[in-house]
């Protein structure tokens, strides 16, 4: 097996593995509670406002924000990780129809599993830091697999004409 | 008889097929498991998108409405009551999608793992061990998650964790432990000093069907990531903020009596909430429809049909894998009619998978009577 291929077969397997491990101790440890807590922080929003207490009301909503800020980038980081890890892997076993050199075929592979390792977890930095720095990561890391994914979409097309 | 047909007849590709796609193997069990998950995860989609979604999102907007209004009234047992309401809405939507894309997900990674099988130097029973628990856990999962909305924490010594959500993890954890133990045969197999390497048909099938499905497949999977990284770029945060934004508005202004600016922004934020599900649903589409359609162009030489009806189920596929994401998008703008339209693809796929189905369960019989001969 070439090594294009391995890159791709064991990186997406491995990474698809890490995305479960972490949703399954996301799910057990955190996921209920949060949700438990973005309803609570949202309904004692709406119940302070009514009680003519505004900047609880505030507070609370803004609680709500952040945990929801939290909440959808800790699913997106799992989602991502296990989707790019199947997609590397699908990729791995027809790599080979891939119509370039070993040499570009490495290229494309080290390309596609930085880009899927990288771009969770960008995503996944923001919830702890909101300023560019993970921004910049997660941007890095899609527009790495957007790079290896038009160059293996253009390789099995050469390999069709 | 076409030229694949009559490849499959001849003895030695019978004999090889058959070793590898015999009764009740491991490959067996992952590919007409992994096709019956993702099947059953597609009707389940189309089911609740033709008659939850979209009442239960109008359910969510009207306690909305009542909960800006207990607020103008200063009444905050309704306001409490109304978001107690929307707590439960949203667990039955988010369990129900949760329920669909995890038995859709678990589908490819059972059809990937049939791929993988001649390279996981186990026996055959511990590949078969290995691929029923997978089947159970896939199984388990998605149908814990359905159920934790009907079970609630009835029984549970847990504090926010019911029984339905203790046996999806236990799901969950099944198909973790199988993946890692797939990891390890993978790598067994490529420290043998002297490996086996037979080549396998559907590494190396070029037909007609098979090429289509995988140029348009990863055509599909790059639209999805394009398409991804213009909504994180361009609408992502100022979705969130806007989020941010119109909650205020509905209790400031609820609270200073201006209920005209209060219901608009009820108003505006579900408008807001339905952007940002169609453009979440479109994404997560076209990628997984993508890859489905890669992972089918594998399995060409299984499908026990005439070239013709292949290609035809093939190209039914790709259209409905891209009607729906874009009719999907287009809800914003044409509302129901776009709905109607995307539930059609939807159903084009799933006609075309079913068809699919059909042709591996046709072409095992055959293999069958065939080796048995």
């Amino acid at each position: 097996m070439r090594t294009s291929r391995k890159l791709l077969i064991f990186g997406g397997l491995a990474l698809a593995i890490w995305g479960m491990g972490y949703g399954i101790w996301y799910a057990v440890f955190i996921e209920h509670q949060t949700l438990d807590g973005l309803g609570s922080a949202l309904a004692t929003g709406f119940m302070r406002a009514a009680e003519n207490r505004l900047t609880e009301s505030q507070a609370a909503l803004a609680d709500a924000t952040s945990r929801s800020f939290v909440y959808v980038r800790q699913v997106d980081a799992h989602g991502h990780w296990i989707g790019l890890g199947l997609l590397l892997l699908i990729l791995g076993i027809a790599f080979d129809r891939v119509e370039f050199g070993e040499r570009i075929r490495v290229y494309l592979a080290i390309a596609l599993l930085a880009g899927a390792v990288i771009f969770p977890l960008g995503v996944l930095l923001e919830t702890w830091n909101r300023g560019m720095g993970p921004q910049a990561i997660a941007v890095s890391g899609s527009a790495l697999v957007i790079l290896g994914l038009s160059g293996t979409a253009w390789g099995f097309a050469r390999s069709n004409s | 008889m076409s030229a694949h047909e009559g490849a499959i007849r001849s003895g030695a590709s019978v004999t090889q097929s058959a070793d590898r796609f015999a009764p009740f193997s491991a490959r067996r069990i992952f590919v007409i498991g992994g096709i019956a998950l993702i099947l059953c995860g597609m009707i389940l989609g189309d089911i609740f998108a033709a008659f939850i979604l979209h009442p239960n999102a109008n359910r969510i907007g009207e306690n909305l409405l009542a909960a800006t209004r207990a607020v103008a009234s200063h009444d905050p047992q309704a306001a409490g009551a109304a978001f107690q309401n929307i707590g439960g809405l949203l667990e039955n939507r988010g369990t129900k999608v949760d329920a669909h894309s995890h038995m859709i997900g678990f589908g490819y990674i059972a059809l990937l793992f049939a791929l993988l099988q001649p390279y996981v130097a186990f026996s055959e029973s511990a590949k078969k061990f290995l691929a029923k628990l997978f089947l159970s856990g896939a199984i388990l999962l998605p149908v814990g998650v359905f159920l934790i909305h009907y079970v609630g924490l009835a029984g549970s010594p847990f504090a926010a964790i019911g029984w339905a959500s203790v046996f999806a993890d236990l799901g969950g954890f099944f198909v973790w432990v199988v993946c890692l133990c797939e990891l390890a045969g993978l790598a067994k197999y490529f420290r043998l000093q002297t490996p086996v390497r037979t080549s396998d048909e559907l590494l190396s099938d070029r037909s007609w069907p098979a090429r289509a499905l995988l140029s348009g497949g990863t055509i599909l999977v790059l639209i999805g990531f394009l398409h991804g990284s213009y909504y994180a770029g361009t609408h992502l945060f100022r979705y969130e903020a806007r989020d941010s934004e119109l909650l205020s508005a509905m209790t400031t202004r609820a609270a200073a009596g201006d209920s005209a600016a209060a219901l608009q922004a009820v108003a505006d934020y579900g408008r807001l909430q339905g952007a940002k599900a169609v453009n979440v649903a479109a994404h997560a589409h076209v990628i997984e429809f993508g890859i489905l359609a890669i992972l089918l162009a594998f399995f060409q030489p299984y499908i026990f049909l005439r070239e013709k009806w292949r290609r035809i189920w093939a190209v039914v596929l790709l259209i409905g894998s891209l009607a729906l994401p874009v009719f999907v998008l287009l809800e914003l703008q044409w509302g129901l009619l776009a709905g109607g339209f995307a539930d059609v693809g939807g159903l084009l796929v799933i006609v075309a998978l079913f068809a699919m189905l059909v042709g591996i369960w046709r072409y095992t019989g055959k293999i069958d009577s065939a080796a048995a001969s």
